[in-house]
């Protein structure tokens, strides 16, 4: 349901690669994309609206890049416009002169502040320090006791006293300079932003203690609220930063975003788990990865244009669409990729892989690689330039020479045909574009229809490359290809 | 419309309560102070998210209010998907007007919970049965309050209720669970903490079974749907809890009403491992308007069935879809 944004840009992306300028039509319809993207991610709206406009601003009239393909182009600029948003000025974290330090942590029920304060209190002793843990919340059953037993396992010590909490925080932080500690972590209730009575009462406890730090804690799973709540916990607080929990879920994370925008404060910690040792500093780029739901699809988009020899790739394309494209360019090919890393981790990171793909992925073997270079080594060169001459007894002897059966060479050649007649197609249907599109679609081409089913054209040399090698995933990508004929139209488990 | 919430007086005075009523609308509670406050008061703590539809007035423009009705469910978190659909069919009804809109898009979503017509909450009275409702969920969303409230409403029409605390990880999980015992005034049972949650279980429905209890109440520790041995652990609890005299008649996922999207993945795991029955949203007390039960509801098949409106014993009361869509397009 929740497909990754590259994904869809990639639909897109189609019309996207047409010309040599993003478009303003075409960037509609990209911003729509993104636009749904967020709010699948739980985004608030308003926050989403504003944030396209970035977006707007930064890709209007931007020139298509040569080394990627459109769809990627637009994850990228919306990637780094995420990371600007989500990051920012990071929380340069001081030290009061006069300890202790007191940090307040608020937010609605539930988010996770008590082992959130716990989590900080083991984290700062790793930094050397030597905190105090409150407990003020003395609404929720239990909760000074579930304090005391994290506490106890962080190995810090916990005060709380009967009472009315206001009290209780301003007691707090006194033992705390009473023992000479230098941070004071004080833990509250979980309250509504619009229970007004709750709020005034943790007002009156930051007026009161005076905290030098004041984070929100919000649950990442939050939805179209966490803005509200964020502004009005601010108003009441003047937040300075945000710690952000339940990472370790399967939630999207729209609500860092939400509440970054409305705070203005940086996100300072991650938490991920419910054990005290899982707490992170928080990373924005990781964080907007999440929220677009794209995996290392960046990455590979460095790598790509890091690795990606520009004249090999224009040079093969050239001949693919003069429909020249011999098992030699195949071979050139292949060598691209694998200098980018193993061709599994490639295969993995590419945009538009989902998750049985990826799987599949995974369990290529470089060897199979390998396995179709010898065959093409195997080969004479005349025999490279056109393969149609490579009768019954040529192929014994390719067979042998390579060290594999007929059978691989049969089906090695069998899909290089396929894909030979497929790009006589696109050569003939023209794309648009000039060089560049043709270069785009080239390299899609090679992605969807060329590279995959030459490995699928493999017999699996054991059986966990089955998944791949039967084909299930890659045959609906050729299927794919295939139906819409003369369109380059990346299948959508490329 | 603002309603000032009384501040948690209902704690330690259990206040009689209709929470589980089988009717699916609410009756209104015998008039013992304090009556539990009605669902749709509850709900009003915000301006409407549709006040801009209703601002466009009668000569608005239809456009204008499809787009209007479209930001305002995003906003309530009925998710891209959904809220797509909805508009979808509302254009084909052909209303006319902001008010015709709107009027549409209330029966459109009144179709959508007419789907799952049976919010009741079962017990087993068979002679040497056990009824046991799970309550299950991610962390911290409500579970252990949900159970509380529970306790009291089903002893006060006449249930002889008794809780396990199967929550054996949280820090003082069985602590905050004992305290509900009391202020509901049912039995406990608790096992140590770090014990196997489902040998609690066993042990509370033998127990339950000797004390002639008709109906055990299971607080499960928060998991995430995605960490697999806790949900394979709530398996083994739920195959135990169905051992005789035991037999499992609700399994209730408590969803959080600030949750966004997520909140479909946690309803659609947690049915495929233990068979969710029904939902119980709580904290919806807030800001938030739990809008994603519509999709749950409407994809998934699974009625809400109770609702939380606050942290005191009281704050319960049956779902009522009526008053859940009134409260949703509501002034
Ligand atoms: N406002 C409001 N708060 C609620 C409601 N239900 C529960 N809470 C609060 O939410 C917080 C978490 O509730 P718990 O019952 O401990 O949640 P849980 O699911 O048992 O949590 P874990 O066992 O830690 O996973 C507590 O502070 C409760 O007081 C509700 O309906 N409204
Ligand atoms: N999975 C997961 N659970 C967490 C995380 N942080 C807190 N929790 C759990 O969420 C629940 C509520 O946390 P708690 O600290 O009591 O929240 P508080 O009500 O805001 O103080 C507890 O069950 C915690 O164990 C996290 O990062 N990941
Ligand atoms: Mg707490
Ligand atoms: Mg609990």
């Amino acid at each position: 349901m929740f497909d990754a944004l590259s994904e869809r840009l990639e639909r897109v992306a189609g019309r996207l690669r047409s010309r040599g300028r993003i478009s303003p039509a075409d960037l509609e319809e990209a911003l729509a994309e993104i636009r749904t993207a967020l709010l699948e991610a739980d985004v608030e709206l308003g926050v989403a609206r504003h944030f396209i406009e970035g977006v707007r601003a930064r890709l209007s009239g931007q020139a298509l890049s040569a080394s990627l393909t459109p769809g990627q182009q637009v994850v990228k600029a919306v990637h780094a416009q995420l990371v600007e948003a989500l990051g920012g000025q990071a929380l340069r974290l001081t030290y009061a002169s006069r300890p202790p330090t007191v940090v307040l942590l608020a937010g609605l029920q539930g988010a996770g502040k008590t082992t959130a304060a716990a989590k900080l209190a083991r984290w700062w002793r790793g930094q050397g320090r030597n905190p105090l843990l409150v407990g003020a919340d003395l609404q929720r059953p239990a909760a000074v006791e579930q304090l005391r037993v994290l506490g106890a396992s962080a190995q810090v010590r916990v005060f709380s006293q009967p009472g009315d909490p206001v009290s209780t925080a301003v007691a707090g932080v006194e033992e705390a300079r009473r023992l000479g500690r230098d941070v004071c972590i004080i833990d509250t209730a979980g309250r509504l932003s619009v229970d007004q009575e709750l709020m005034d009462e943790v007002r009156r406890i930051s007026e009161r203690t005076e905290p030098h730090y004041t984070f929100l804690v919000v649950d990442a799973m939050t939805g179209q609220d966490a803005a509200a709540t964020a502004r009005a916990f601010h108003d009441a607080l003047a937040l300075d930063g945000v710690v952000l929990s339940k990472l370790d879920s399967d939630a999207r994370g729209g609500a860092a975003l939400s509440v970054k925008e409305v705070v203005g404060r940086p996100i300072v910690f991650a938490s991920t788990g419910e054990r005290l040792e899982d707490l992170d500093l928080f990373h924005p780029d990781r964080m907007a990865d999440r929220i677009l739901g794209m995996g290392d699809v960046l990455s590979l988009i460095e790598q790509a244009e890091r690795t990606m020899d520009q004249e090999v790739v224009a040079r093969s394309a050239e001949r693919m669409l003069a429909g020249r494209f011999g098992l030699d360019d195949f071979l050139d090919q292949l060598h691209q990729v694998r200098k980018m890393g193993s061709l599994g981790g490639v295969l993995r990171m590419l945009p538009g892989m989902n998750r049985e793909l990826r799987q599949a992925a995974d369990q290529i073997d470089d060897r199979q690689v390998a396995r179709v270079e010898a065959i093409v080594r195997s080969m004479t060169p005349a025999e490279r330039a056109d393969p149609s001459i490579i009768d019954g007894s040529r192929r014994v002897r390719i067979a042998r020479g390579s060290g594999s059966s007929t059978q691989e060479v049969n089906q090695l050649l069998k899909q290089f045909k396929e894909m030979q007649k497929l790009m006589r197609t696109v050569g003939r249907g023209g794309v648009p574009g000039g060089r560049m599109g043709r270069l785009a679609a080239a390299r899609d081409l090679a992605a969807a229809g060329g590279l995959s089913d030459a490995l699928a054209g493999l017999a699996p040399p054991r059986p966990p490359a089955a998944d791949l090698a039967s084909g299930r995933p890659a045959a609906r990508g050729r299927k794919g290809a295939r139906k819409k004929g003369g369109r380059v139209t990346p299948p959508k488990g490329r | 419309m603002v309603l000032r919430r009384r501040r948690r007086t209902q704690q330690g005075e259990p206040a009689p309560e209709p929470a589980t009523g089988s009717a699916p609308t609410s009756t209104p509670p015998e008039p013992t102070p304090p009556a539990p406050p009605a669902l749709r008061e509850r709900l009003g703590r915000t301006r409407g998210l549709f006040a801009p539809l209703r601002a466009l007035g009668a000569r608005g423009e239809v456009a204008a209010a499809y787009d209007a009705a479209e930001e305002a469910l995003l906003r309530a978190d009925v998710g891209v998907e959904t809220t797509q659909s909805l508009i979808s069919s509302l254009r084909q009804s052909r209303p006319v007007g902001p008010g015709g809109v709107l009027a549409a898009l209330a029966d459109r979503l009144a179709e959508v919970f007419a789907e799952n017509p049976d919010r009741s909450l079962r017990v087993e009275r068979a002679p040497g049965v056990v009824s046991v409702w799970l309550f299950v969920g991610v962390n911290g969303v409500g579970k252990t309050t949900t159970v509380g409230k529970v306790a009291l409403a089903r002893r006060e029409q006449g249930d002889s209720v008794l809780l396990a605390a199967a929550d054996t990880f949280r820090a003082a999980a069985g602590d905050q669970l004992a305290q509900w015992s009391e202020r509901a005034g049912v039995a406990l049972h608790r096992g140590a903490p770090g014990s196997d949650p489902s040998s609690v279980v066993f042990d509370a429905i033998q127990r339950a079974g000797a004390r002639g209890n008709d109906l055990v109440l299971v607080d499960t520790a928060g998991r995430l749907h995605t960490k697999v041995n806790l949900i394979e652990e709530l398996r083994k609890i739920r195959r135990v809890a169905d051992r005789p005299p035991g037999r499992v008649t609700e399994v209730l996922l408590v969803l959080d009403a600030t949750t966004g999207q997520n909140a479909l993945a946690q309803a659609r795991q947690f049915t495929e491992a233990v068979g969710v029955t029904g939902v119980v949203l709580a904290k919806l007390d807030g800001t938030a308007k739990g809008g994603v039960v519509i999709p749950i509801e409407r994809q998934l098949g699974l009625p809400v069935k109770l609702v939380g409106v606050g942290e005191g014993l009281a704050d319960l009361v049956p779902f009522d879809p009526a008053a859940f869509v009134d409260a949703l397009v509501g002034a």
